[in-house]
């Protein structure tokens, strides 16, 4: 295969053949690439203008800037897919600074071979969740790497945005009394991501819970600018991202098991294969920590938003200076909510 | 969750608790040894303990099939995967464990060896499948839970006639293990190390049944109730051997009626037959030699028997120095007596095995305990 068999899209046909080593050249290959691909789909007018950068006004108060690298096998998993993933990882971490996103930057790192067709689809996706959550992606970088070398695409995606005026929130500001919230059910993207990688049939399909969560921030910073805390809960889940605010804010947490939402067929996978729920990651989720005065409005407008219909108070922060975040079992004992160690393993018997 | 809730429920505990708080009897301890990792997990997980009163106290026993593996036999898997260039198939848990000089298989993959994370023996299987012109073995471990599947992807294997797959035959047997740690010096001069009834493992008894304990309790004096993995299990075991142990009883009762009966699964207990035979002698991390106390593969079947297979060395690998591991494994010792215990040896950097597996009794201590522990030079944070 060679750059010149990989045929491009005209007037909206999918594209056919695979990446090739020219794609990545910088020369005609790789501006065709970028014209019937990436400007066809994410077609706004900074990333039409061609230049090396996006140029545009700054806004008026402070600027967060965030990136995040994706890699994920496989790359199209219920629910979800890399690209999608892509544009929702990195403003949901602008958005935890209880930000407004404003733009994206996406970087490709393609492997040889990788069918375009399936890139297409990636981009496609791309596109329709930057389309859908009003961040346009505004410059970009494609890179190709040998086969072997990469796994199919990695996608870097960065993202700027601006804090509206009186909103104060970061991992440092949690203090003994506050009240912890989840906006809905842990566990989804990581049981759903499982299911797939280890060809894990589950009775019911479980689907990734990716999703863009700016809109529902905005409603919470604006009905509760008090807000401390938000966080949302990716890799290691709703307790290890609980021990690096604790930490950061050098506070304990005392969590209730029976109050923190886990959907039925998550809590099902998890029993069978031996996981803790507190420890799968989540795409489509986010940590709030405020003050107890304002809790139950806070919770109230969570729940208002449809990405925050599940939402739940699951503890409060306690003085410790250990930083230890406990929780009340179920079963009426009390035991530590530890950091993940490594990587959650299945038991063997 | 239906046929989970119910075996976790709060009033329930409450009345079980209760009913334990009046028939512990004040003025004696009881000191029962959950022989199983699943019961050590359980405990912490739900934090029994502190349902219990302070007289009843739980000493977690060696039933972890990654702790109980010596350093010698996770050396030779680190053999066959980098020396053999095999695909050495595993469970997850044995990934993490140290070998000697503190290799493990997570570093050999890393280091370029081809390990795979398997979720049954079928994967392997399926993997031998896939790969006609490269040898794969099952690195096989467990208790007798895990056995039966070893021996029935041996058998498909055969059946299927595969020249490229092995198993590399690491199966412990539990009743020998409880009648060594009862046999123990520390445990036969109890004034150093009193162990008064067993929990037995429930998983175990849904393939070997609870017969093959009688004797033991009867030999050894010492109740056995086989408990399930969920913790109003525990309790209700718990429960059990106080009362037996106040009745001045030593018998074999069955607290998971709903899974286990007096003969087990006589289906798996045939397949288990076919394939395996008793080792005279095999050496446990923690106990070390015990005649009877492992199965080895069958001649029928040593086509598939990695040990016959490829050439291994023998095993020499000593513990690490310091490391309490051996001593916590019989009960002679708890997590925190160690000197490494959360002093460069935690989960996430583990030294020795019961640090290893989330069912270890260092990591359960180190996971879900560790805030009972005073912190040195200050109170315990709880």
């Amino acid at each position: 295969m060679t750059a010149h068999d990989a045929r491009f899209s005209a007037a909206g046909a999918p594209l056919t053949g695979a990446v090739d080593m020219t794609h990545g050249s910088g020369g005609r290959a790789t501006a065709e690439l970028v014209r019937s691909l990436f400007l066809k789909h994410f077609d706004n007018p900074l990333l039409r203008a061609g230049n090396d950068g996006a140029c545009f006004q700054p806004p008026a108060g402070r600027l967060v800037m965030s990136t995040d690298a994706h890699v994920v096998s496989p790359l199209f998993f219920p629910g979800g897919d890399i690209g999608a993933l892509a544009v929702h990882g990195t403003i949901n971490d602008i958005a935890m600074a209880g930000a407004r996103p404003l733009y994206l930057s996406a970087a490709f790192i393609l492997e040889q071979g990788f069918p375009l067709a399936e890139l297409e689809r990636v981009v496609v996706s791309m596109a329709a969740a930057a389309s859908a959550a009003g961040v346009p992606i505004v410059t970009g970088d494609t890179k190709v790497v040998e086969r072997g070398k990469g796994d199919g695409v990695f996608i870097t995606t960065t993202g700027i945005g601006v804090v509206p005026d009186g909103v104060e929130v970061s991992g440092d500001r949690a203090r003994p009394g506050d009240v912890i919230l989840v906006s809905g059910p842990i566990g989804d993207h990581g049981v759903a991501i499982l299911s797939k990688r280890e060809n894990l049939a589950f009775e019911v399909e479980i689907c990734s819970d990716s999703a863009a969560l700016h809109r529902l921030v905005a409603s919470m910073v604006e009905a509760v600018p008090e807000i401390r805390v938000l966080r949302d809960p990716t890799r290691g889940g709703l307790a290890t991202t609980l021990n690096e605010i604790a930490q950061q804010s050098r506070v304990g947490m005392r969590l209730e098991e029976a109050a923190i939402p886990v959907n039925e067929g998550v809590r099902a996978a998890c029993e069978l294969l031996g996981l803790d729920p507190l420890y799968i990651a989540n795409e489509g989720k986010l940590i709030a920590i405020c003050p107890p005065d304002v809790a139950a409005r806070l919770l109230a407008v969570m729940r208002a938003h449809p990405l925050g219909l599940g939402s739940a108070v699951i503890g409060e922060v306690v003085g410790d200076p250990n930083a230890f975040v406990q929780m009340r079992t179920v079963f009426g004992g009390s035991r530590i909510v530890d950091w993940l160690n490594g990587e959650q393993l299945p038991r063997i018997c | 969750m239906k046929y989970v809730d119910e075996f976790r429920a709060r009033d329930l505990a409450e009345g079980l608790a209760g009913a334990i708080r009046r028939e512990a009897a004040p003025g004696r301890s009881y000191n029962i040894m959950e022989f199983c990792g699943g019961h050590t997990h359980a405990i912490f997980r739900y934090g029994v303990q502190d349902l219990m009163p302070s007289n009843v106290h739980y000493i977690h026993g060696p039933g972890c099939p990654v702790c109980v593996l010596p350093i010698g036999r996770i050396d030779n898997a680190l053999e066959l995967a980098e020396r053999h260039k095999v695909i050495l198939c595993t469970y997850g848990d044995m990934m993490r464990v140290p070998a000697s000089g503190r290799r493990s298989l997570l570093k050999a993959k890393a280091d370029g060896a081809d390990v795979h994370m398997i979720y049954s023996t079928q994967d392997a299987l399926r993997i031998a499948a896939e790969n006609p012109t490269r040898q794969v073995v099952l690195f096989a471990i467990g208790f007798e839970t895990t056995t039966p599947p070893t021996a029935i992807a041996l058998k498909a294997a055969a059946d299927r006639g595969l020249t490229n797959f092995s198993v590399f035959c690491n199966h412990v047997l539990t009743p020998a293990a409880i009648k060594e740690i009862v046999e123990s010096p520390e445990v036969r001069d109890s004034a150093r190390v009193a162990i008064d009834a067993f929990l037995g493992p429930s998983h175990v008894s849904s393939v070997i049944g609870s017969a093959p304990y009688e004797p033991f309790a009867k030999v050894y004096r010492r109740p056995v109730v086989i408990a399930g993995f969920e913790p109003l299990d525990v309790m209700q075991a718990t429960l059990m051997a106080i009362r037996q142990l106040n009745d001045g009883r030593h018998e074999v009762e069955n607290q998971y009626v709903r899974v286990v009966t007096r003969e087990g699964n006589r289906k798996a207990q045939g397949v288990v037959d076919e394939v395996f035979e008793l080792r005279p002698s095999f050496a446990w991390r923690g106990l070390g030699e015990v005649a009877d106390s492992a199965l080895r593969i069958r001649a029928e079947f040593a086509a598939f028997d990695a040990e016959r297979r490829f050439e291994i060395s023998p095993s020499t690998a000593r513990e690490p120095k310091s490391c309490e591991c051996p001593s916590i494994l019989r009960g002679a010792k708890k997590p925190t007596d160690c000197k490494l215990f959360g002093n460069g040896c935690t989960p996430d950097n583990p030294i020795g095995s019961c640090m290893v597996s989330s069912e270890g009794a260092c990591a359960a201590y180190w996971t879900y305990g560790r805030f009972r522990q005073p912190a040195s030079g200050s109170e315990a944070a709880a």
